[in-house]
């Protein structure tokens, strides 16, 4: 089932009006703004040649879209899948809409029909490639949108259940595009074969979980009660035409056949107006929101998650990436970025400061050393010199004593020869 | 990026195409309205004037209904933007209802910065929308829009002309959000007054090029009523929550003694027609200007700012993908340069320091030698004084001998002679 969003109501206070304000008209002016602005729709028909799709065009449309100067998909024979739209431009009831056909010549006609699909995948991207480039342009001007709003998948009525080829597009699809498989050609079974075949095929389709799409649940119990009406109906079995016949004076819309006549919008024949009335008259605004609400959102998110997060291989990380723009994303790295470097750079810091500090003691040790030896060197020296200014204050006292005491025995010896001069003298004498 | 193997053949040229009977897509203006009616409408209104000109009577009239309010004193520091959000219904409507009121405008002496907080407020709405907006997983129909549709600013009945803080402001703001001027507490001015006023204001609102906004006229539905109400503005209004009885009926009304003056009469105050065209109207197409105008406007010039352009050199259109990542690659190389840079300077801090540090060395290891040299001079003068000592010594000690020798001999040659 396609994940419908929940709004979220914040809790504000509530206030009863006392009188007219006028607020009421808001719808109004809705209304008038979008009928100037006009609306557009893209619808795509996928399914093997010869299933009536540009009948059913037709009948929906009650509108000669494919003619023979605009040829239908299976009329135009290609060798390889192609994908081709054209654009049309319907009025009805001062209402304008843009209707674009995309139809798929050749799928499912080949013999080897592996990744037939991817044509059609391809198309449906680029065109929510385009819109996601024009929305993401700085100067926005109002966007045509082009993106595949509906995909119609046609059903060959073979009676038994779905085709591993129908089983494999819608797998493919079915969270790229709103799917919504059709019987075609339902005249060629009977009620109770068309019941059966209904049953197998919803079986099959919730066995491979495949997503086709689903209705809004409304508040409004008439709706819903249409609602459940159409789901029991699903997948819905039709017959297109538009040929004019005579029924009982009636003019319908009908295939003729020998044995009567299978009228297009009779309900009991087929289920063509319970399309007509969802695909037109009821849910295409539906289709439009889901398309741009689940479909474009995923595709976005997918192409900016692999922008930004690289594949985005971590979980618990892109979770957190997820809440912010991809330039948040970004910034966040930046500044994880610049905390990684400034703590590097204080590493660094430390480890240098440090290094210099040791440096720096060791020359200041060195210093100290050479200081200290200097000092004692000093100390030697004038130890020396001290032990020098000794000695030679002995030796010079010893020196000035022995002058002296020479001097003293000189003038002694002088004495005793001038007295024995004296004597020898007197000496003679005698 | 189109599809490489797909041949799009796109028939560009519309076909019209004329219907056979009714399919039934007129219906889809409908379907698009009980949408938006079943997701409920929003509207933000910020109201711009000094403190007690009326806006909270105001709002509560528009409204017709209570809003909390307390009355602001004049004297706040600055001003401060207060936001209050309602849930209203009318019929079958839901309207989330915000009203952003700016407490304290215009009661500073210095009023220069006045402008700021309301500039702020409304950039910060639109830079959260915009973050929102960009963001990978994005939930934008069911957030809360908070972007200011309407600015009403409520002018002064002076009666003479608009202030320099009133036109300073609203040049400031005409850019980012839809303005309509209103005269406030218009009973206090007479109708010629008001006339005189009225084409005052206009005059002086279009010669310093301030833009207001104009009721559109390019619907058919709604040109003739919004080109005459364009011809009205500003609108003069007086608010009122109290009824007074007029004829059989009550009505909104001012009692004086000299008469009452009804709100809703239009021969006595513009507020029906402000109510007609803001509410009735044109509310929508408030919010579609705010939104592909005002909004855009923001949303260009922030991207711009964050380096963002539609082409590159050789004017080839950019996907986005192709933005996002370019700008990856450009963050990706500046930081590795940061990175570089950072190792660089290291790199040359390291290289200084261990020449400062090498520097230190060779002086130490001179200052060493140095003083080596010095200590060696010393030792060589101590060594010669020791020299010359140990020479004298010798000398002296040789004479000593020599005396003593001498002295030796003497007395032998006194004897000598004795004998004799």
């Amino acid at each position: 089932m396609i994940e419908r969003p929940e709004s979220t109501v914040a809790s504000i206070a509530q206030r009863n009006l006392e009188g007219y304000v006028g607020f009421a008209n808001l719808p109004n002016q809705v209304y008038r703004k979008s009928v100037k602005r006009g609306f557009e729709f893209t619808l795509m028909v996928v399914g093997e040649s010869g299933l009536g799709k540009s009948t059913l065009i037709n009948s929906l449309f009650l509108t000669d879209l494919y003619s023979k100067d605009y040829p239908g998909p299976s009329l135009r024979i290609k060798k390889t899948v192609q994908v081709e739209q054209s654009k049309v431009l319907v009025k009805e009831g001062g209402v304008q809409l843009t209707l674009t056909i995309v139809d798929t010549p050749g799928f499912g006609d080949a013999v080897d029909n592996s990744n037939c699909w991817q044509p059609v995948i391809n198309f449906i991207d680029s065109k929510c490639e385009d819109f996601l480039n024009a929305e993401s342009r700085v100067n926005r001007r109002l966007m045509p949108d082009n993106r595949v709003h509906c995909c119609l998948y046609f059903i060959a009525p073979s009676g038994h259940g779905l085709k591993p080829l129908d089983i494999e597009f819608m797998k493919r699809l079915h969270d790229k595009v709103n799917v919504i498989p059709l019987i075609a050609k339902a005249d060629t079974l009977t009620p109770e074969e068309c019941q059966l075949f209904k049953k197998q095929i919803m079986k099959e389709i919730q066995e491979h979980k495949i997503k086709i799409y689903e209705f809004p649940d409304t508040e409004d119990d008439e709706d819903s009660k249409l609602i459940r009406k159409i789901k029991e109906r699903m997948p819905l079995a039709v017959v297109g035409s538009n040929v004019v016949i005579e029924v009982n004076g009636k003019k319908v819309r009908g295939r003729q056949y020998p044995w009567g006549v299978a009228e297009v919008e009779n309900g009991e024949h087929c289920d063509f107006t319970v399309l007509r009335n969802m695909l037109i008259r009821t849910h295409m605004q539906d289709l439009k929101d889901v398309t741009n609400n689940v479909h474009y959102e995923n595709y976005r998110s997918k192409k900016l998650a692999a922008v930004t997060c690289n594949g985005g291989v971590d979980t618990s990380k892109t979770k957190n990436q997820m809440t912010r723009s991809p330039l948040a994303q970004m910034e966040e790295e930046r500044r994880e970025h610049v905390m990684k470097m400034k703590k590097m750079e204080t590493e660094m810091e430390q480890v240098f400061e440090m290094k210099v500090k040791e440096k720096k003691q060791k020359l200041k040790d060195s210093e100290a050393e050479l200081e200290r030896r200097h000092e004692q060197m000093k100390k030697n020296l004038e130890a020396q010199y001290k032990e020098l200014e000794e000695k030679r204050r002995h030796y010079e006292e010893e020196r000035s004593n022995w002058e002296a005491q020479q001097r003293i025995l000189e003038q002694q010896k002088l004495d005793a020869s001038k007295t024995m001069e004296k004597n020898k003298k007197k000496g003679k004498i005698f | 990026m189109a599809a490489t193997d797909v041949d799009i053949f796109s028939n560009e040229e519309k076909r019209n195409l004329s219907l056979g009977g009714h399919v039934g897509f007129d219906s889809l203006p409908d379907q698009l309205v009980s949408k938006s009616v079943t997701q409920g409408f929003c509207f933000n209104i910020l109201c711009v004037g000094e403190t007690g000109i009326g806006k909270s009577t105001l709002m509560n009239t528009l409204f017709n209904t209570m809003f909390e309010n307390e009355e602001a004193s004049h004297y706040q520091n600055g001003v401060c933007m207060r936001p209050r959000t309602y849930d209203l219904q009318e019929s079958n409507v839901h309207l989330k209802l915000t009203i952003v009121d700016t407490v304290g405008f215009g009661d500073q002496i210095n009023k220069e910065e006045s402008y700021k907080p309301i500039v702020d407020y409304i950039d910060t709405q639109f830079e959260n929308y915009l973050q929102e907006e960009l963001k990978i997983k994005r939930s934008l129909f069911n957030y809360h829009d908070g972007r200011i549709h309407i600015c009403l600013y409520f002018i002064s009945p002076t009666g003479h002309s608009l202030k320099s803080l009133d036109l300073v402001t609203m040049k400031k703001l005409d850019s980012k959000v839809n303005i309509i001027p209103i005269i406030a507490k218009a009973d206090t001015i007479s109708k010629s007054e008001l006339h005189k006023f009225k084409i005052k204001i206009m005059s002086e609102l279009v010669s310093n090029g301030v833009q207001i906004y104009q009721f559109p006229t390019d619907d058919d539905a709604v040109t003739e009523i919004n080109s005459s109400m364009n011809a009205h503005l500003p609108f003069a209004v007086v608010g009122s929550i109290e009824e007074v009885k007029v004829g059989n009926k009550m009505v909104r009304a001012r009692q004086y003694p000299w008469g009452v003056v009804q709100v809703e009469n239009e021969s006595h105050c513009d507020f029906v027609k402000l109510r007609e065209m803001l509410i009735r109207v044109n509310m929508e197409d408030l919010r579609e200007q705010t939104h592909t105008r005002h909004y855009e406007l923001y949303r260009r010039c922030k991207l711009e700012e964050m380096g963002f352009t539609d082409t590159d050199p050789d004017c080839q259109p950019f996907s986005l993908q192709e933005t996002y990542e370019a700008k990856r690659k450009e963050f990706m190389g500046d930081l590795q340069k940061k990175e570089e840079e950072m190792r660089q300077m290291f790199v040359n801090k390291v290289k200084e320091t261990e020449a400062e540090l090498k520097e230190k060395e060779r002086e130490l290891h001179n200052k060493f030698e140095q003083l080596k040299h010095m200590h060696q001079e010393e030792k060589r003068k101590v060594e010669e004084k020791r020299r010359d000592l140990e020479e004298e010594m010798n000398a002296f000690n040789r004479r000593k001998v020599a005396a003593e020798t001498l002295a030796l001999a003497q007395p032998l040659k006194k004897d000598k002679d004795k004998k004799n």
